[in-house]
């Protein structure tokens, strides 16, 4: 991690001087997976603008601490960054980019609105623009739901009804419901927010994580656990992978974004045995997203404002769809035919008409600066607490409403 | 430091954003259950990675010595080895080993209790499987400390070699021609006459362990799991700068981790130091 920063930073030494010599040069600067579609994108946009494009990646969690030092110093920030949906409060809150407002009202219209709200400060500016969005989604085995006589619409009715599919499945075939109980209850808190209200403050900043929602949220996941329904399996570990490529578990809750690597490269072989639905429950919610952002720093606003405007067109957009599956936020370029388009994978299933039906109807909730740091209390500290080391819900959740409550007066 | 440890200060608004709060920063810390939880995790495993590393290290490199320059030579290369590894590739190659369902450690459990040489001493491997090594609050302080002793072992090995060369073959032969054997030879030349290389081993293992950061940081997943006994005071100060945007108050903690490090090795120094040097001149 050492070597990376160290080489980050001179990277960035190097790039900030060439930026200073000459104006026509921007620097970019993200992290992978975003890095296959700059290279596909910017040689066209580089010839076309005369615009020179540097590109610095780095990984996800070095990209984000990267852009706080820069943004804290003041020097070699980039011009132009991208910035992942779960730290994005946390940053148009700081007040570390340039207000897009005027650049962005004329063509915010055709984005999800759900996501442009998501990039926008207390003071109702917008200070970071959605590139692209998650649509929640569920992925189930067909072949322990439909094939095997248990209809869909059975199991996503309600989260009870999800519990007792994942009940059927341990007795019919021994087969776990989901990898870890920690998606359900991030599904409930994320998709079931009260009209008003942030994902942890209610609209005057005060946290509500006492709430019925994180009850709820948490009892579910509990009564999953405890029943051994789910297998305690870490997303992105090889247990994870494992589990896909041999049915550990029949259904996982995650962004659209995941049929991607499903596909590539976690389970190819398990083609056609797949099938998505919209998350149990009925409730339209998103799953990760990202967003372009100018630092204030950048010397070179409108060249950047230049890239990004291109970066959200329409055919950008697809591209990058077609490039890295990365779902577009132009809601005008769901009526592209490639959304009618059948996927293999999910056994010929038009899933794509589905994720954009969920983008558009996602809710919004307002940012707040502390979203990270609540995240960290629910799902880091209070969560784990509850499910493997038995604590009461209420007590956990009363805990970390307490730590987040003494946290919050520097925000 | 110390200026910005009585400051607010969240870095993405810039150096202007600095506002003055006086204690606040230390109080805060002090009060924070987190911070002591994480101290006391990094005790633990200070003392579970760090005693284990002097006990073996002293003996082996003892054997090293007797063994004569050209084995030495070799095996000393291979105890080093995972010292000059990156910490990050060892700790991630840990991790995928110590991996509930697919992990080398557990598939070897299990082959262990299902062989008929080993079925009776591993009996109780089925029953608790699957072991979560590294997802496990109760647990997962054990697997950090064999990673960072497995690390670490391999210096203190070249420490000692180090220091025992420096011990006069003469005192060996008279000890030999007095009758000692080669337990007694260890136990009171070698010994005795390390004591200020033990000092100086030990309060490195001290200092690293207190700052001890990368192994856990990997192992919790980045404090994702087991991070309520797995995380120490070096990744809870990371948390506060770096994912908390809170640079004062953790300016405040490294101060007070600053202030503990000292104060062990204070104490260290008074009950071993003195003595330990005074037997070197």
């Amino acid at each position: 991690m050492n070597l990376l920063r160290h080489l980050g930073v001179s990277a960035a030494l190097l790039f900030a001087t060439a930026v200073s010599a000459s104006a026509a040069e921007i620097r970019l600067e993200g992290y992978p997976d975003f890095d296959s579609k700059l290279e596909r994108l910017l040689p066209d946009f580089q010839e076309e603008t005369g615009l020179k494009v540097h590109v610095l990646m780095n990984n996800w969690e070095e990209h984000h601490r990267r852009l706080a030092t820069t943004l804290a110093t003041g020097r070699g920030a980039a011009d132009i960054v991208y910035v992942d949906v779960g730290k994005v409060g946390a940053f148009v809150n700081g007040g570390g980019f340039v207000d897009l407002t005027e650049r962005y009202k004329d063509i915010a219209g055709h984005y999800a609105q759900y996501a442009v709200a998501q990039g926008r400060g207390p003071d109702g500016k917008q200070y970071a623009v959605p590139v692209d969005i998650g649509p929640g989604v569920m992925y189930y085995r067909r072949d322990f739901m439909e094939d095997a006589g248990y209809a869909l619409d059975d199991v996503v009715d309600s989260w009870e009804a999800y519990v007792e599919y994942g009940r059927w499945l341990q007795e019919e075939h021994g087969v776990l419901l989901i990898g870890d109980a920690t998606s359900v209850a991030q599904a409930i808190v994320f998709t079931e927010v009260e009209p008003g209200n942030g994902f942890y403050f209610d609209r005057d900043g005060q946290p509500i994580l006492t709430s019925e929602r994180f009850v709820r949220a948490f009892s579910i996941a509990k009564q999953i656990r405890d029943e051994g329904l789910d297998g305690r399996i870490n997303d992105w570990t090889e247990d994870w992978y494992e589990g896909f490529r041999e049915g550990r578990f029949a259904t996982e809750l995650s962004g659209a974004w995941l049929l991607g690597h499903m596909q590539n490269w976690i389970a190819p072989e398990t083609s056609g045995q797949w099938g998505v639905s919209g998350l149990p429950a009925g409730v339209y919610g998103s799953w990760g997203g990202s967003f372009l952002a100018i630092p204030t720093h950048s010397q070179n606003v409108d060249q950047a404002w230049q890239l990004i405007s291109h970066l959200l067109e329409a055919e950008t957009q697809k591209a990058a769809f077609r490039n890295i599956a990365a779902f577009p936020a132009h809601v005008g370029t769901y009526d592209d035919p490639m959304f009618d388009e059948e996927i293999e994978f999910l056994r010929g299933q038009r899933a794509r008409q589905l994720f954009a039906e969920i983008a558009q109807n996602v809710e919004p909730v307002t940012p707040h600066a502390g979203d990270n740091i609540a995240y960290d209390m629910i799902f880091e500290v209070a969560l784990p607490r509850v499910l493997n080391d038995g604590e009461a819900v209420e007590k956990a959740l009363a805990d970390a409403e307490r730590q987040l409550r003494r946290r919050l007066r520097t925000l | 430091m110390i200026f910005l440890s009585f400051h607010t200060w969240n870095p993405v608004q810039g150096l202007g954003a600095m506002e003055w709060v006086g204690w606040e920063n230390y109080q805060l810390a002090l009060t924070d259950p987190m911070l002591w939880q994480s101290l006391w995790n990094t005790i633990v495993i200070a003392c579970l990675s760090g005693i284990p590393q002097h006990l073996v290290a002293l003996p082996t490199a003892y054997l090293l010595v007797r063994l004569g320059a050209r084995a030495r030579h070799w095996l000393s290369v291979a105890f080093f080895m995972p010292y000059v590894t990156s910490t990050i590739a060892v700790s991630m190659i840990f991790y995928v080993m110590y991996a509930p369902a697919s992990g080398i450690i557990n598939k070897t459990l299990v082959l262990l209790a299902d062989a008929s040489l080993t079925q009776w001493a591993f009996a109780w491997v089925h029953e608790a499987m699957p072991i979560r090594w590294t997802q496990d609050n109760a647990l997962i302080r054990y697997s950090v400390s064999f990673v960072v002793f497995w690390k670490y072992v391999g210096f203190n090995i070249i420490i000692y070699c180090a220091g025992l060369m420096t011990i006069p073959k003469d005192l060996y032969e008279a000890a030999r021609i007095d009758g000692a054997n080669a337990w007694q030879q260890f136990r009171y030349i070698a010994l005795p006459l390390l004591r200020p290389f033990i000092f100086f081993a030990v309060t490195l293992t001290i200092i690293g362990n207190m700052n001890l950061f990368d192994e856990p940081y990997v192992l919790t997943r980045a404090l994702q799991q087991a991070a309520d006994n797995g995380m120490t005071i070096s990744n809870y100060l990371y948390r506060v700068a770096w994912e908390w945007l809170d640079m004062g108050g953790a300016a405040a903690v490294s101060w007070i981790l600053f202030g503990i490090i000292a104060l062990l090795t204070a104490i260290y120094f008074y009950l071993f130091g003195r003595k330990g040097l005074e037997e070197h001149s």
